[in-house]
């Protein structure tokens, strides 16, 4: 902690990356520029050493048996509820349910909540910048129960039409589900404001923070929401670990979405009742390892300071955004407001496919995303079909942007 | 993509070969990579059990566009027996260099819409 605690302040990169192991390989005999973060981030060393402690030297079944193993991770499983509790501000470590991800965060409300509280007619609204994961639960529940789906709009620049949002808020809307941070334009959307409006015809208020919790301090209390979702991997912790927060009157309230042991207090043949938070939630044996690494990725990413995260990606998102336009063959998508935005460039090298752009960019050891993003909404209103993307994290530095420009010219020599 | 190959998949990126359409083909056949965009339509004709002409349509990138040209171009005049028993190994080989396997889907896709053609033509007579 102590090592942490002196680094705040400003970050770094080329110290940080030496918490991050995978920075010792090479690819394609170079060395490896990750710039897909948005994707997926890599593992600090203190997250896979800690999965390695438990599987060690903890391994056994939560909340089953009074043994020493058990008790143990029962604890540490605990812990990190309460740790992710701490770091979004929720006021109960009980309004933490651990998932697969966020997309299984989203399903778990729209089958949990939305099935048993949506009635035909009912409105749920969302945007135009959904990740698929934020629209196709909705579709489900529209084809289901007759809810109508509606959606907010973006501007030309990529900015949501916040204007129009009060037409689009009416007494039938029981939930607003908004991404917090685009994982294609980086834009950060005004989900404070938004929640204040959706409170006024006493809709329910549900962010999608999987893009915006690794990369800015979030306090859900601040922002009024009822509902927050995220995953694990994208925030430095374990694949297949993600969160829902949950007002806790709201939780109780909420039918549970899959049944069986752990997530009951009593069972008969006639009739069985649930456990209490968040283990109503939580049936099955969990990811045990995945929670309590996600626990460790918080307290590193605490230990760095998310404010210092926040303006270490601004600083390379303005540098790169100047280096990229001084070439008018490169299009970048959005950027173009001056709102809040997280290191999310999406582009493309005029004349050139983006697999061709990521496939070159490989050969010099430089990962990138090409494709639709998962939000092929937003894609096609905004005429961009597919692009490469770029996405930034603490470990990230300027000469990586550098290198990566240089390349973005030889690819447009050699395929333009 | 290496050096090795990369001129003659430039090449036919660039300048495709067999690249249009056919009116009165005797089947046509689109498939895409729904993750990647790629698409491509090929459109055949036959004469006397052998592939007479083949055009091909579509966008993607470099390699799903140049190894679909460079197919067209081998598969021109032969019987359709022989066609279809062309293999994906073929295919990459035919590329004239190592590929990376990242990428194999885009260099297959241009055999799968010409083999789904085909016995799309066989079992519709
Ligand atoms: C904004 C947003 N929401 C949700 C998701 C889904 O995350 P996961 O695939 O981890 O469930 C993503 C992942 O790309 C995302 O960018």
């Amino acid at each position: 902690m102590e090592k942490l605690i002196q680094r705040a302040g400003s970050i770094d990169p080329n110290l940080l990356k030496k918490d991050f192991p995978v920075f010792e390989r090479k690819v394609h005999g170079k060395p490896l520029i990750y710039l897909d973060n948005a994707a997926t981030t890599q593992k600090p060393q203190s997250v896979i050493d800690c999965i390695d402690n438990y599987y060690r030297n903890h391994n056994s079944n939560i909340h089953r048996g009074v043994h020493t193993l058990s008790y143990e991770s029962t604890v540490m499983y605990e812990d990190a509820h309460k740790k992710v509790a701490d770091f979004i501000g929720a006021d109960k470590w009980n309004e933490i349910i651990f998932t697969r991800n966020a997309t299984e965060s989203l399903n778990l409300l729209a089958y949990g909540w939305g099935l048993h509280r949506l009635e035909e007619g009912d409105e749920v609204l969302i945007t135009i910048m959904e990740h698929h994961s934020n629209i196709v639960p909705w579709q489900m529940l529209r084809d289901l129960k007759g809810i109508k789906i509606n959606v907010l709009g973006v501007d030309d620049r990529g900015d949501l039409k916040l204007d129009e949002l009060p037409d689009l808020l009416t007494e039938r809307t029981k939930l607003v589900s908004i991404i917090h941070a685009s994982n294609v334009l980086g834009t950060v959307n005004p989900v404070k404001e938004i929640t204040r409006q959706a409170k006024e015809v006493g809709a329910l208020v549900l962010i999608d923070a999987a893009q915006s919790i690794p990369h800015l301090p979030i306090d859900v209390s601040e922002i009024g929401c009822d509902f927050l979702v995220a995953s694990g991997h994208k925030m430095l912790g374990p694949t297949g670990i993600g969160f829902i927060y949950g007002r806790e009157s709201l939780l109780e309230d909420m039918e549970p979405f899959m049944y069986g042991g752990d997530m009951i207090e009593k069972v008969t043949f006639e009739k069985s009742t649930w456990n209490e938070l968040p283990w109503k939630f939580e049936a099955g044996t969990p990811n045990i390892a995945g929670g309590i690494g996600l626990g460790a990725a918080v307290d590193y990413l605490d230990g760095i300071g998310l404010q210092n995260i926040l303006d270490h990606e601004e600083d390379l998102l303005s540098y790169a955004l100047e280096k990229m336009s001084a070439y008018d063959w490169i299009k970048i998508y959005g950027h173009k407001s001056t709102t809040e935005s997280v290191g999310v460039i999406s582009f493309n090298v005029e004349g050139v496919h983006p697999h061709d752009v990521a496939g070159m960019l490989d050969e010099e050891g430089i990962a990138v995303r090409s494709g639709h993003h998962c939000a092929q909404p937003l894609m096609s209103e905004l005429s961009m079909d597919y692009t490469a993307r770029i996405s930034f994290y603490l470990y990230n530095n300027k000469e990586e942007i550098d290198l990566c420009v240089e390349t973005l010219k030889k690819v447009k020599k050699i395929f333009g | 993509m290496q050096s090795d190959n990369l001129e003659y998949i430039l090449d036919h990126y660039k300048n495709p070969r067999n690249f249009g359409t056919i009116e009165d083909a005797d089947f046509s056949y689109e498939e895409g990579i729904p993750s990647c965009g790629d698409v491509i339509r090929l459109d055949l004709k036959i004469r006397n059990n052998k592939l007479d002409d083949i055009k091909f349509s579509g966008t993607g990138c470099a390699i799903s566009q140049a190894s679909v040209s460079i197919l067209t171009e081998n598969v021109t005049g032969k019987e359709v027996e022989e066609i279809v028993s062309y293999t994906d190994k073929d295919m990459l080989e035919a590329l004239g260099g190592q590929v990376s396997p990242i990428r194999f889907k885009c260099a297959l896709l241009g055999l799968t819409v010409l083999k789904k053609a085909l016995t799309g033509k066989s079992s519709n007579q």
